[in-house]
């Protein structure tokens, strides 16, 4: 049976971070707002009771809160080419799959980017000219600055609730926090979180080098603190099951505890929940979008027509929305022509992994995000003369795990992975076992990007997204100089053993252990339709009532976790939304 | 209405009147704001499993895998070996449930052997994977030492398993580098999961190491522990609940 749901003024597709946010600003201006998701209903308190503590094998191993290839799965090759194939078991990707989105189970790591993060081009232009790029990169400014944002990133934060230490308020140096940041037009709602033994000795060995440590800014809540919506939130126990688990403890800022309980109330707003939506439909000559067509749980379709179409599904699935829509020109390599699809980017890891002898690092007592930071090294903080390439990474002592089975392969080296042998190696390695991570920016490239599967199909049918990505010649080299980094860090840190790794060395994979979850682009913003899909707004170039919005819309990715900019990003489309799009219904940039 | 007529269709025949409020799909909801507060479904209550009987393994293959499994994780001082401490029953249950048939992977073909950074393409499940590759364990022992695996001295058992790790002994069937991985890391799960999934006895795998469970609120410990012993007895879920 198919049906179409009464009209709504906005339709919002995917209810993660950016979609919660974007619906609750626009309830909250008193539009009929109907969001549509593909995972079920979670509520904190009967999903994640805090009387039943989570466990490793349920949790971190079988993965049970994440999307599952089942349900939706992604084709990889490394080049035009090779022949793309399925990332048929849980992959690197970690998508959510419920209301909440990944923000249920995400680490909390909550980053403003900088400024040079937001306008590359213009930057490295003016720094060191265009031969600093290596052939085939693909640098443009966002269309907004830090300084647009810098508003909307303070509100995302007291959404929130962001613990840390601020390091620039208003222009001011302050101490112990990031003095490379944006400046801030004030503190941290919550203070940063103790830190951990690694963090400490991180900190005292980047200190006698000269470097400038700080608390990572945080989901995990400092301090008891009533958020931006009227919400409490309870300060952070350091419980350990935090990267792929929902937090009972309300101490994990997550649309769920965050925005949800108020969202819920407003009467102007509607969810649908396990339905998957197809399309976003349009008018025949592709000048407005009418709506989405979704499938539900019965395999019935649905339509949901809408003034405003909000595709809010993270950046995978933002792209692959817009393919199957046929909206916009997709990209073509062979041209560089088109621009669904085009300037996809991934994060360049680098490590330093250390044992130490006789420690008790007592890694169970840790948060997603319990990290302690350098900036030295990150973006354009250093003079990047002669070294071949832009960008860097934010240098990180990273505790976040603990848990015994995804430890159990973590030794010492030349120790034997089973026997007698295993158990002795595994008993020290787990207290004496410390890291290092280079979380390195991402530029994109000419021969980077996304399109459908010609071969692999979902569910229902219909073609796969195919990720074309191997890391460029820049990843390259900076991911080597932040390894040496990394390295020279963990032997100063009195480590016995050091081993470094930089992931761009090798063909990427989609299932590399410990490496990242951050796909963003694909459905670029920026200041030219023809190498954007979206103006500054988020808003498309051709179609002014459809907005897609996430880290779809960012053509780089920084050396950091993106979440904070999907929401700062988020919040000022949704005011010139309200002050502008509703009040003249219309292109917000006109060239 | 069958998901491929669906698709058939082309879903353009929509109806245009009926609204979702008369129409109850088994799953999905419509959830109106300001309504009330919605309860989402709990978690599946706390179960324990039955150590008595098995549930996917034949008692042979059973004696097979908890023989693999004391060496991969044997007795010795630190603790009690694979088998006693529950290994092969959780090993079962696992195969007998979601994670033995694959549920959650993508299995659509077609299948094609790809360069190593794409990933395992093979769909065949674990619970086959067990199936066969303990058949095919046992013939590659015959072959070897014309004895079955579980009559090999430990030394012997230990030889022969570094060669199925590395691939030099090989199966017909299945690759057996690939079992290995497989077995390693099932029998890892089961040492250092929760008891409740039927390994870890007396928390032994946790006690290894000293991780202390599921404890939850680490705050009085974060500053005053830190680079300390810490010596707590371990906290199963079971002992929560
Ligand atoms: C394990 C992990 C750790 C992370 N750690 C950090 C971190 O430390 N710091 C940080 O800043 N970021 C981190 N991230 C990234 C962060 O989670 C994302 O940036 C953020 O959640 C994105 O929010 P979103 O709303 O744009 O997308 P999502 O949260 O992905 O939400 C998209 C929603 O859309 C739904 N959906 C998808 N397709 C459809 C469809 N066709 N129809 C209907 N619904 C659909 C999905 O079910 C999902 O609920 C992490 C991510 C993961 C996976
Ligand atoms: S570490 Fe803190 S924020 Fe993370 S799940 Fe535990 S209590 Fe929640």
């Amino acid at each position: 049976m198919n049906y179409k749901r009464p009209k709504a003024d906005v339709v919002i597709i995917g209810l993660g971070w950016s979609g919660s946010t974007m619906a609750e600003e626009l309830t909250r201006a008193g539009l009929n707002v109907v969001a549509i998701e593909r995972g079920a209903w979670r509520e904190t308190s009967t999903s994640f009771p805090t009387t039943r503590d989570p466990d490793e094998l349920s949790g971190s191993v079988r993965k049970e809160i994440l999307q599952a290839p089942v349900t939706e799965t992604y084709t990889v090759r490394n080049k035009v080419g090779q022949t793309a194939l399925p990332l048929r078991k849980y992959h690197n990707l970690t998508l959510g799959n419920n209301v909440g989105g990944a923000g249920t189970h995400w680490a909390g790591a909550s980053w403003r980017w900088l400024p040079f993060d937001h306008q590359p081009h213009t930057h490295v232009m003016q720094r060191y000219g265009a031969g600093q790029l290596v052939d085939g990169l693909i640098l443009q400014d966002w269309g907004v600055t830090y300084d647009d944002l810098e508003p909307f990133y303070d509100r995302f934060e007291k959404i929130a609730g962001t613990s840390g230490t601020a390091g620039v308020i208003n222009g001011q140096r302050q101490p112990g926090g990031n003095p490379f940041e944006g400046s801030r037009s004030g503190p941290f709602p919550t203070p940063a979180l103790e830190r951990s033994r690694a963090n400490v000795l991180f900190t005292q060995a980047a200190t006698r080098l000269g470097y400038n440590p700080f608390p990572v800014p945080s989901a995990m809540i400092g301090a008891p603190y009533t958020n931006a919506l009227g919400l409490n939130l309870a300060p952070c126990t350091y419980c350990g099951y935090c990267q792929l688990y929902g937090c009972g403890n309300w101490s994990k800022s997550s649309p769920n505890i965050c925005i949800l309980p108020v969202l819920m109330q407003r009467t102007n707003f509607t969810l649908v929940t396990e339905c998957e939506v197809l399309r976003i439909n349009t008018t025949p000559d592709k000048k407005m979008a009418t709506g989405v067509t979704f499938i539900d749980s019965d395999g019935n379709t649905g339509e949901q027509p809408a003034d405003i179409v909000i595709t809010a599904t993270f950046t995978l699935d933002n792209t692959r929305l817009m393919l199957l829509s046929g909206i916009s020109t997709p990209y073509d390599v062979a041209s560089g022509q088109g621009v669904v699809g085009r300037a996809f980017t991934f994060q360049t890891l680098s490590w330093a992994f250390m044992f130490f002898e006789n420690e008790y690092m007592n890694p169970f007592m840790n948060t997603g995000a319990l990290a302690t930071q350098i900036d030295d090294f990150n973006g354009d903080n250093f003079d990047h003369t002669g070294l071949g390439f832009i960008g860097g990474a934010g240098i990180q002592s990273l505790s976040n795990q603990g848990l015994p089975i995804g430890m159990a392969g973590l030794l010492p080296k030349g120790s034997p992975q089973w026997g007698k042998g295993w158990k002795q190696a595994f008993q020290r390695g787990y207290q004496n076992y410390a890291q290092i991570q280079g979380q390195g920016t991402s530029f994109a490239h000419r021969e980077q990007f996304l399109d459908l599967d010609p071969t692999y199909k979902d569910r229902y049918g219909r073609p796969l997204l195919r990720i074309t990505f191997d890391y460029n010649e820049n990843d390259r080299r900076s991911g080597r100089f932040i390894r040496d980094r990394c390295v020279e860090i963990a032997r100063e840190m009195g480590a016995t053993e050091v081993g470094g790794d930089s992931f761009a060395d090798r063909p990427y994979s989609g299932y590399t252990p410990w490496d990242s979850s951050h796909v963003q682009g694909g459905v670029t913003m920026g200041e030219d339709p023809r190498t954007s899909v979206q103006n500054r707004y988020q808003q498309n170039w051709d179609i002014p009532n459809l907005f897609v919005i996430g880290a779809s819309s960012f053509p780089n990715n920084a050396g950091y976790n993106p979440t904070v900019v999907v929401g700062a990003t988020t919040l000022w489309t949704a005011k010139a939304i309200i002050d502008q799009y509703i009040r003249n219904p219309g292109p917000l940039v006109r060239l | 209405m069958k998901r491929r007529d669906v698709m058939k269709g082309g879903l353009v025949l929509l109806a245009t009147t009926t609204l979702a409020s008369i129409y109850k799909p088994a799953y999905s909801r419509t959830y109106v704001g300001g309504t009330g507060m919605w309860k989402a479904a709990p978690p599946p209550p706390l179960s324990v499993v039955d150590p008595t009987r098995l549930v996917y393994l034949t008692p042979q293959e059973a004696r097979l895998v908890g023989a693999v499994f004391d060496i991969l994780i044997p007795a010795d001082e630190l603790g009690m070996g694979a088998t006693e401490a529950g290994c092969v029953t959780f090993l079962d249950h696992q195969l007998a449930g979601p994670y033995g048939s694959a549920a959650k992977d993508y299995r659509l073909g077609p299948v094609v052997e790809g360069l190593p950074q794409q990933g395992p393409q093979g769909i065949m499940t674990p619970a086959e994977m067990y199936r066969t590759g303990l058949a095919e364990l046992e013939h590659a022992a015959h072959a070897e030492f014309n004895k079955s695996f579980l009559d090999l001295s430990e030394e012997q058992k230990i030889t022969f398993l570094k060669g199925v790790e590395g691939g030099t002994i090989s199966f017909d069937t299945l690759k057996s580098d690939q079992f290995f991985v497989l077995m390693l890391q099932n029998v890892r799960e089961g040492y250092l999961a929760d008891p409740m999934y039927g390994g870890n006895r007396d928390m032994v795998g946790w006690k290894l190491v000293g991780f202390p469970g599921a404890i939850y609120d680490y705050r009085d410990w974060i500053v005053s522990k830190r680079g300390k012993k810490i010596d707590v007895h371990p906290v199963s879920l079971l002992g929560r609940a």
